[in-house]
């Protein structure tokens, strides 16, 4: 079991035609993924690697029962991408893009919310099915099929946290990069909810960072009540307030936002802290042993 | 993106927000000439520097004659001014703005920012202006008055009327407030600023609305859409290294330590400089060569960390995804060639094309140590540092 994607989910990729998109698709569907469809407005009826292009995502939808986009065009685009695979009629977004304007991303998730569209990202390397799915850009052969469920808000940390927990002789079962910015689409506390009744997951994962307050959030959910043993690492206990660390939603402003202060509410919820990465799997592993 | 008050002072004039009559000067000479302009009998001389805090810093005066405008140019211009903002080291004043004195009855506070809970931009005002609104935050949290922006939808004027009422306005300043509270939220939409505040925003003794204040923060990705707002950068008030890597697009931020980092990723990049200060170390900088370096780009990067002469080691993190291992261990040796490595270098590889990544630095004849996992990493820098201490 798994959530959001598994063997049956039948991707349309937005910008397949693109040196990305093109490496991308080619990559997933080596790992078995149903790439069914690309988008590229002008390159409609053309093929690529033995997918067909179409104009709209609605024809991609119409002729091959899409249900899952992931979007891969310039940020300039890629609000306008999200909302366009909603309007089509898909379940789920997946939004790689980085740098999309904030004020675009304001009116494409209210546009998502309206239609009931799930989106992850923007700004993140995607999610995975270990064995069954892959949307996005992570190297596949570190995951292994699982019962951990991993949510992260930095792409190479996911990596890093999805490693660990391979080598040390578990698997996921489903890892979702949920992106760094300032308004994303699934954020730690609904991933929870879908993980919660979700019987293939046993443990959850919460990979946080610095700015704004999803891991707090995400604590007082656990302390309410949560079936699961969850496990949380927060990136950025040294970092310096106020400096911009890559992403946009990571800056420090005030009190708010501290690795400190998320750690503790962490804590305090009963979540397993990890402080040191790199016991992060051996941490896990011990526990659910 | 942060700018200046006299840009972010031109931007809301642009947008029909009334702001003192005012001039810039980079001399003594050139601020007597605007205060001429301008006739008196009151100016003010501010500091033009990115931080808070400047009034209690020393970096505003009030000034009755042209002759205290002059010695207060003077005073200001070419020192360093250290507030609770720019660190002890203080950012040294190139610019000051010479504007019109304003008869202030009252002050009161008005900001547009994003609100990234309710995913939406809220307007936040506040009767209470002159003075650190988180104070007020936390201090009288009931005379902070806001509302959100429904995506799509414009600033109306109910929201407005409610807001300014709360403050005290009387009907003809909430009208002219509501016209403003507005043009904030258009310059905000229009110009992608992810925050737009004015404090001080003063009432006249004539009973009129006018910004004496203005801080606003522009969206790194809007610049490319909003050419003349990119325009508006200040190169001095960033870090020369800071400055190259910005222009290699890579994100390199200068901190305090002596191990210099290169990472892919930022949540990577925070861990590792926390793992680093774990082990007992501390790192000399953030660096995030992010996913599509190419071997140019990781060659370059390699040298902006060693031109910091603070740095006495060097560790790598890369977890390869799309930055493919190989092409990370190519710029590193063909960086360290060149520059002369004289620094000891760790490095833990892992990801796409490991294998010929190692191999590449394997029979470079580099002196390097190679960790299998990020705590290994940070222990093998904390002990090369102790050997060489």
């Amino acid at each position: 079991m798994s959530i959001l994607v598994n063997k049956d989910s039948r991707i349309v990729v937005q910008g397949l035609t693109g040196k990305e998109g093109m490496f991308h698709a080619q990559q997933m569907m080596a790992y078995g993924t149903k790439v069914v469809a690309g988008v590229t407005p002008g390159k409609g009826g053309s093929e690529v690697m033995g997918v067909p292009v179409f104009d709209t995502v609605a024809d991609a939808v119409r002729e091959t029962g899409a249900d899952v986009s992931l979007v891969f065009v310039p940020a300039a685009f890629a609000a306008d991408a999200a909302c366009e695979a909603s309007a089509a009629g898909v379940k789920l977004v997946v939004v790689i893009s980085e740098h999309i304007p904030v004020m675009d991303m304001i009116r494409a998730k209210a546009f998502l919310n309206a239609r009931g569209t799930l989106m992850v990202g923007p700004n993140c390397p995607g999610v995975i099915t270990p064995g069954e799915c892959k949307v996005g850009i992570m190297p596949a052969y570190i995951h292994r099929p699982g019962k951990v469920g991993i949510v992260s808000r930095s792409g190479t940390l996911t990596y890093e946290v999805v490693h660990q927990i391979s080598q040390a002789g578990l698997g996921q079962s489903t890892c979702i990069g949920i992106g760094g910015d300032p308004i994303i689409g699934l954020n730690f506390v609904q991933l929870l909810e879908l993980f919660r009744g979700d019987p293939g997951t046993e443990a959850v994962c919460l990979i946080g960072e610095i700015g704004g307050d999803a891991e707090e959030k995400a604590a007082a959910m656990v302390a309410a009540g949560y079936p699961k043993p969850v496990f949380g690492f927060v990136a950025g206990l040294t970092a310096p307030p106020g400096k911009r660390m890559g992403h946009a939603g990571a800056i420090i402003s005030g009190s708010k936002g501290r690795a400190q202060d998320k750690l503790q509410a962490m804590e305090a919820a009963g979540i397993t802290v990890v402080r040191a990465l790199g016991e992060f799997g051996a941490t896990v592993a011990a526990k659910l042993k | 993106m942060n700018v200046h008050e006299y840009q972010a002072k031109e931007m809301l004039a642009r947008f029909g927000v009334p702001v003192p009559k005012g001039g810039l000067a980079t001399t003594p000479q050139e601020a007597v000439g605007v205060a001429r302009e301008l006739g008196g009998p009151v100016f003010v001389v501010k500091a033009q520097v990115h931080a808070g805090g400047r009034g209690k810093a020393g970096g505003v005066k009030v000034c009755k004659s042209i002759d205290e405008v002059q010695a207060a140019a003077q005073a200001i211009l070419g020192i360093r001014l250290v507030s609770h903002q720019t660190g002890p080291e203080g950012k040294l004043v190139h610019k000051v703005w010479v504007e019109a004195g304003t008869d202030i009855a009252r002050e009161l506070y008005a900001a547009v920012v994003l609100d990234r809970g309710a995913e939406r931009l809220a307007v936040m005002v506040s009767p209470d202006g002159g003075m650190d609104i988180e104070e007020v935050a936390a201090k009288t949290p009931e005379r902070i008055f806001s509302t959100r922006i429904d995506p799509g939808q414009p600033l109306w004027d109910f929201q407005c009327r409610q807001l300014l009422f709360a403050c005290g306005l009387d009907a003809a300043q909430v009208r002219q407030g509501t016209g403003l509270l507005q043009a904030l939220v258009n310059l905000a939409t229009t110009k992608d600023a992810s925050q737009v505040e004015i404090n001080p925003l003063a009432v006249t003794g004539e009973g009129k609305l006018v910004a004496l204040d203005a801080k606003i923060n522009f969206d790194d990705s809007g610049l490319r859409r909003n050419p003349d707002v990119a325009a508006l950068k200040d190169p001095t008030e960033t870090d020369a290294l800071e400055l190259a890597a910005t222009s290699l697009g890579l994100n390199y931020i200068r901190l305090d330590g002596n191990v210099g980092t290169m990472v892919n990723g930022a949540g990577l990049a925070m861990a590792t400089m926390d793992v680093i200060k774990m082990a007992g170390a501390q790192p000399a900088n953030f660096l995030d060569v992010g996913g599509g370096a190419s071997e140019e780009m990781i060659t370059k990067g390699f040298e902006i960390i060693l031109d910091d002469p603070k740095v006495e080691a060097i560790l790598i993190n890369i977890f390869g995804g799309i930055l493919r291992c190989d092409v990370l261990a190519a710029g590193v040796v063909g960086a360290a060639k060149k520059m002369d490595l004289k620094v000891p270098l760790v490095v833990r590889l892992e990801g796409t094309n490991v294998a010929e990544g190692k191999r590449i630095l394997d029979q470079s004849g580099l002196n390097f140590s190679v960790a299998g996992s990020m705590s290994e990493a940070a222990a093998k820098v904390a002990k090369v540092l102790e050997g060489a201490a």
